[in-house]
C-alpha cells in the first residue's frame, strides 16, 4: 500500500498534491480567497495598495483596501472562534449573536455612563466596563447553553428567544437612551491606538486566536466537542458529560460575544440598538460553512472557520468597491451558500467522486492491486 | 415524566389565555369616556428622532389628558399591518399610524374605515386614497432635502463631488431627501455623485462605505447623509483617513434629524448642515382629534441649521 502511494506520489507529484489539497478542510476557504484575489486583480490592482498616512492626530496610520478587510473582520473572526465551537459540540447554531451584542455594548456603555447618557468623563475605568460585559454575555450564553443542553431544545428554537428579545433588553439596560461617550481613549479599542499604523481590532482577533489555539491545543475542550458532536450517547458512555460540554462552547460564544461587542461601540464611541451588528449571525455561520465544517457538528477545523470570516469580508469589501448596492450584498452572499451547500450535499460529492474516477481511473486500480 | 410535562404546559397555556382573557375585560371595563387610541409606530430605538417621537406620543397621549393607548412598534410593514389588523379588532377609536412603507395599507384603512375607525397619518405618508384618512401630520421630506440642497449650493463651490449616503430605500425620508438632490445633480454639470448607497440608516455600514470610496482614491468634497447616525459613521471614516472636514474644511458634512449631539458636532464646526425632521406630532394630532381636522395634509414647522450660524440656545431647543 505505501509502496504504491510512493510510486503514484513519485510519478505524478503534482496531481498527488492537487488531491491532497482537496481533501484538506482549509481547500474551500482558501480556493474562495483565492478566486477573490485573483478577481481583484484582474479588474483592478489597485485594491491591493497600501498606503502609510497620517492620520488626523498627526499619527501614522496604514489604509488601503487591505487594511479594511482585515479591520472590519475582526468581530466576524472572534465569532466565528466560538461559533465553530458551539455548531461542533451542539450541531446547531446560535442566531441571536446579533443581539447579544447588542446586550454586550449597551452593557459596555452603561457602566461607563452611568445613567448619564452624555457624560463628560467616564463612570468607571474601561477595563471594568469590559470585564462586566464579559461577565453579561456568558451569562446570557451560559441561557442559551441551559436551554440547549439541558432542555434539549434545537440551538436555533433556543436561541430565537434571545435573538427576538435582545435588542429590547439592550434598550432598556440604558433607559432607551443612545448615550455617547466624548473620552477619546474609548475609541482606540475600535480604531487606532496612538502611533500603530495597525487598527486595533486586528490586534484584539489575533489575541483571540492565540487563546484559543493555547485552550484547543493544552485541553481536550476539541476532542470532547468533536465526540460530544458526533455522538452524545457513545461519549457519554466514555466518560464525558455531554450537557457540560454544550454548556462550555455557549458560554465560550458568549465571550466571543463580549469582546465583538466591546470592538462595535469602541468604533463609533456610542451604539444604536436596532441596526449593531445587524444579521452578523448569519455571516458568522456563513465563516463557519466556509471553513468546510458540518453544521450538523462533530469535526471542525479551526483555522478553516477563522479564514471564512475573513473570506466573507473580503467578498463585501469587493462589492463595496465595486459599488454593488448595499441591498444587493446578501444576495451575494446567497449565492456563495448555494455553490457551497449544493457542493457539500451527500449526491453531489458521490457524482464528483464518480467523475473524478472516470477522469483518472489510474489511481483506484492501482491501490487495488496493491 | 412526559405526562407531567404535559399537564404543566397545558397549566401554562390556559394561565397565558386566562391573562389575556384579563387583559381585554380590563381593555372593555375602563372608563368609556377615554378616547381609546391605537398607535403603530417604528421601533422607538430605530434612531434619536423616533425615540424623541415615542416619547413624545407617550407624554401627550396619557390618561391625564383622557386617551387610552395601546402601541405596537415595528420596522417591518406587513407587521404594522397585521398590528391595525388587531387594533381594528380591538375597536379603538382613533389608529394613529407611523408606517414603515408606503404601500399596501389600502385594504386595512378600507376594515378601519368600515369599522367607524378614524385613521391618522404621522411623520410618514402613505399611498392610498385620501377618504381613507383623517389627516396626516407630516414632514415635508423633499423639502428638508430641498433645503439642504440649496444651502449647499449657496456654498458657491467650484465643483461638488458628493457622496450620498441613503437610508431605507423606499421610505418616504430616503425618498424626499434623494430626490432634492438628484434633481441638483442631473441639472448642473459641476455636480457628480461620487457614490450612492444605501447605509440602511447604519453608521456602520455609512462607515464602510466611505471607508471604500477613500479606498478607492475617488476625489470628494461633500458628504450628504440622509440621517445624523450615518454622516457620524461618514465622519468616523474621514477621521480614520485623516480627511479634514467641517467648516472651512476639506469635505462639507450634512446629516439630518437634528439630534442633540448632531448639532453640537455642528456648533464645533466639525460638521456644515443639519436639517431637521420635527418629530413632535402628538400635539398637533391631540388637537385633531378634539377639534376636528380643518385640512387632510397638515406640514410641520421645520428648519435646517448652518454650522457658521447655530447658537447654544439652538442645540437646546432644537435638539432631540
Amino acid at each position: 500500500m505505501t509502496v504504491s502511494d510512493n510510486k503514484l506520489k513519485t510519478k505524478n507529484p503534482v496531481l498527488g498534491a492537487l488531491g491532497k489539497l482537496v481533501q484538506n478542510q482549509l481547500f474551500i476557504p482558501l480556493a474562495a480567497l483565492l478566486v477573490l484575489v485573483l478577481f481583484n486583480l484582474i479588474a483592478d490592482p489597485s485594491f491591493f495598495k497600501i498606503s502609510l498616512d497620517q492620520s488626523s492626530a498627526g499619527y501614522p496610520v496604514l489604509s488601503g483596501y487591505l487594511i479594511t478587510i482585515i479591520d472590519n473582520a475582526s468581530e466576524l473572526a472572534i465569532l466565528a472562534i466560538g461559533m465553530t465551537l458551539v455548531t461542533s459540540a451542539s450541531g446547531g447554531q446560535d442566531i441571536s449573536v446579533g443581539s447579544a451584542i447588542a446586550i454586550a455594548g449597551s452593557v459596555v456603555l452603561r457602566v461607563l455612563c452611568g445613567t448619564d447618557s452624555r457624560p463628560t468623563e467616564l463612570k468607571a475605568p474601561i477595563i471594568v466596563a469590559f470585564i462586566v460585559c464579559v461577565i453579561v454575555s456568558m451569562i446570557f450564553g451560559a441561557f442559551n447553553g441551559v436551554l440547549v443542553a439541558y432542555f434539549k431544545i434545537q440551538p436555533m428554537v433556543a436561541t430565537l428567544i434571545l435573538y427576538t428579545a435582545g435588542r429590547s433588553i439592550a434598550a432598556w439596560i440604558n433607559n432607551n437612551e443612545l448615550p455617547i461617550i466624548s473620552e477619546p481613549s474609548f475609541g482606540y479599542y475600535g480604531n487606532f491606538i496612538p502611533g500603530i499604523p495597525l487598527p486595533t481590532p486586528v490586534f484584539i482577533a489575533a489575541a483571540c486566536m492565540i487563546i484559543i489555539a493555547l485552550i484547543l491545543k493544552f485541553t481536550n475542550l476539541r476532542l470532547y466537542s468533536q465526540s460530544v458532536g458526533i455522538n452524545p450517547y457513545s461519549s457519554r458512555l466514555n466518560g464525558i458529560n455531554p450537557q457540560v460540554v454544550k454548556l462550555i462552547t455557549f458560554i465560550i460564544l458568549g465571550a466571543c460575544v463580549a469582546v465583538a461587542g466591546f470592538i462595535k461601540v469602541s468604533r463609533l464611541s456610542t451604539i444604536n440598538y436596532s441596526v449593531v451588528a445587524k444579521d452578523i449571525e448569519m455571516d458568522v455561520i456563513l465563516a463557519v460553512a466556509l471553513g468546510g465544517n458540518a453544521l450538523s457538528g462533530g469535526k471542525f477545523n479551526m483555522t478553516a472557520s477563522i479564514m471564512g470570516a475573513y473570506v466573507i469580508q473580503f467578498l463585501t469589501t469587493t462589492l463595496f468597491k465595486f459599488k454593488v448596492n448595499a441591498n444587493a450584498i446578501s444576495a451575494y452572499k446567497a449565492v456563495v451558500v448555494i455553490i457551497l451547500v449544493v457542493l457539500s450535499a451527500p449526491i453531489v460529492r458521490e457524482k464528483l467522486m464518480q467523475l473524478k474516477k472516470k477522469i483518472m481511473p489510474g489511481s483506484g486500480v492501482r491501490k487495488e492491486v496493491a | 415524566m412526559k405526562k407531567f410535562a404535559k399537564i404543566v404546559l397545558a397549566g401554562a397555556l390556559a394561565a397565558s389565555m386566562a391573562l389575556a382573557g384579563c387583559a381585554c375585560a380590563a381593555g372593555g371595563g375602563a372608563k368609556s369616556d377615554l378616547i381609546k387610541v391605537g398607535i403603530i409606530n417604528n421601533d422607538p430605538n430605530e434612531s434619536g428622532y423616533r425615540t424623541a417621537n415615542d416619547r413624545d406620543m407617550k407624554n401627550t397621549f396619557t390618561e391625564a389628558n383622557g386617551y387610552q393607548a395601546s402601541f405596537a412598534y415595528s420596522l417591518k410593514n406587513d407587521e404594522q399591518i397585521a398590528a391595525a389588523q388587531k387594533f381594528i379588532q380591538d375597536e379603538v377609536d382613533y389608529l394613529l399610524i407611523s408606517a414603515a412603507g408606503t404601500s399596501g395599507w389600502d385594504g386595512v384603512l378600507q376594515q378601519a374605515q368600515a369599522a367607524g375607525i378614524k385613521v391618522i397619518l404621522f411623520d410618514r405618508t402613505i399611498d392610498a386614497d385620501e377618504s381613507l384618512y383623517e389627516a396626516s401630520i407630516v414632514s415635508d421630506m423633499a423639502a428638508e432635502g430641498q433645503k439642504a440642497v440649496d444651502w449647499l449650493a449657496s456654498q458657491g463651490l467650484s465643483e461638488y463631488n458628493v457622496i450620498h449616503i441613503q437610508g431605507v430605500m423606499g421610505s418616504s425620508a430616503q425618498i424626499g431627501r434623494t430626490g432634492a438632490l438628484n434633481d441638483m445633480v442631473n441639472a448642473n454639470a459641476n455636480w457628480n455623485l461620487v457614490e450612492e448607497q444605501t447605509a440602511e440608516w447604519n453608521a456602520e455600514t455609512a462607515q464602510q462605505i466611505v471607508q471604500s470610496v477613500i479606498d478607492r482614491g475617488d476625489k470628494f468634497n461633500v458628504i450628504y447623509a440622509e440621517n445624523d447616525d450615518m454622516a457620524k459613521g461618514a465622519v468616523q471614516a474621514l477621521d480614520k483617513a485623516n480627511i479634514s472636514h467641517g467648516v472651512g474644511k476639506d469635505v462639507i458634512v450634512i446629516g439630518f434629524d437634528c439630534n442633540k449631539w448632531a448639532l453640537e458636532e455642528l456648533l464645533a464646526g466639525n460638521w456644515n448642515y443639519d436639517g431637521q425632521c420635527n418629530p413632535f406630532q402628538a400635539s398637533y394630532i391631540d388637537n385633531i382629534i378634539k377639534n376636528g381636522a380643518t385640512q387632510k395634509v397638515v406640514i410641520m414647522d421645520e428648519k435646517g441649521f448652518d454650522a457658521a450660524t447655530i447658537t447654544q440656545a439652538d442645540v437646546d431647543q432644537y435638539g432631540i
